[in-house]
């Protein structure tokens, strides 16, 4: 007689033979040609210029985050308008100030300026000029 | 009484070789590679289309060599083109088919003496499955050339060597 946790046994051993009959069945048939023209990165068929792993501006990182943020706020908020009537008034209550918490921390971001998508690029810091210059410069800036 | 002789009555239970699955399954789900090089694309597209409708043979277009399995070469092969054909071919995944279609991809067509920019038929670059002829070959023509590589993948075997190309007949 099987015990439960001896049927859960039985699945993981079954299913790790299963996985590796796979692998095993695949690599036995399986045509295996590589060439370093196929492990080349697509590029529309012409040659590849540059590296594939380009790097996103920083600024990605911010609004990435907020959306994050606002995409699990939504999450929540589907059960608790599944179930509203039945828990009342509390959850209601409960609700607002959960939502009136991540409006804080929007607006926080929003005053901060991490939502102004046109930012200048900061200027590098003018070391070779003199202060002269560099009052002058300023003035000319004003 | 065997293990398995005259046992079941279920229905669901098939005995194959593993050759007949694989070919099956590899005829039965030829994904294509989305591009085309002249006028025959335009006979392609129309094959693609509801009238003829190649989607019926699991035909799908593939935006990427790395999901295709099978390389339409519809019209003229430049020199130009040649060496991106010839990557994209390399490019695709074993195992992996080729219908030149029309007379440009099958010899150069009207090309084949005085083009200066024409491939003299794709076959120089890539290794071809079936021919296609025509200029551009009707879609009926194009429908016989996938059936007829249908056909070839049916015959294929695991260990033998790869089959000889097959040829639509002119009518």
């Amino acid at each position: 007689m099987l015990t439960e946790f001896a049927k859960v046994l039985l699945f993981l051993f079954i299913g790790v033979v299963f996985v590796l009959g796979a692998l095993i069945t695949n690599r036995l048939i399986r045509p295996h040609r590589p060439n370093a023209e196929k492990s080349t990165i697509y590029e529309c068929g012409e040659e590849p210029i540059g590296n594939p792993w380009v790097r996103f501006n920083i600024r990605f990182y911010t609004v990435a985050l907020i959306f994050l943020i606002f995409d699990v706020e939504v999450v929540f908020l589907f059960p608790w308008a599944v179930v509203y009537k039945e828990l009342g008034l509390f959850a209601f209550i409960e609700m607002v100030v959960f939502l009136l918490i991540l409006i804080l921390g929007y607006a926080y971001a929003w005053a901060k300026g991490d939502l102004e998508w046109d930012k200048p690029r900061p200027k590098f810091l003018d070391v070779f000029s003199t202060e002269k210059q560099r009052s002058e410069k300023a003035e000319v800036e004003i | 009484m065997g293990l398995l002789d005259k046992r079941f009555e279920s229905e669901n239970i098939v005995i194959t070789t593993v050759e007949d699955v694989l070919n099956w399954a590899r005829l039965s789900s030829l994904w294509m590679m989305q591009f085309g090089l002249a006028c025959c694309a335009i006979e392609m597209m129309a094959a693609s289309a509801s009238h003829f409708d190649i989607m019926r043979f699991g035909i799908i277009p593939r935006s990427s060599p790395r999901q295709a399995d099978l390389m339409i070469v519809a019209g003229t092969v430049t020199l130009k083109m040649a060496s991106r054909v010839k990557r994209l071919y390399e490019q695709m995944p074993d195992p992996k088919y080729v219908i030149s279609m029309g007379s440009c991809a099958n010899c150069g067509g009207p090309y084949w003496e005085h083009g200066y920019h024409v491939l003299k038929g794709v076959d120089r670059v890539i290794p071809v499955d079936v021919y296609v002829p025509g200029c551009p070959p009707r879609p009926e023509a194009f429908l016989e050339g996938i059936i007829k590589l249908r056909q070839k993948i049916r015959r294929e075997s695991i260990v033998k060597k790869k089959l000889p190309p097959v040829y639509v007949e002119e009518k």
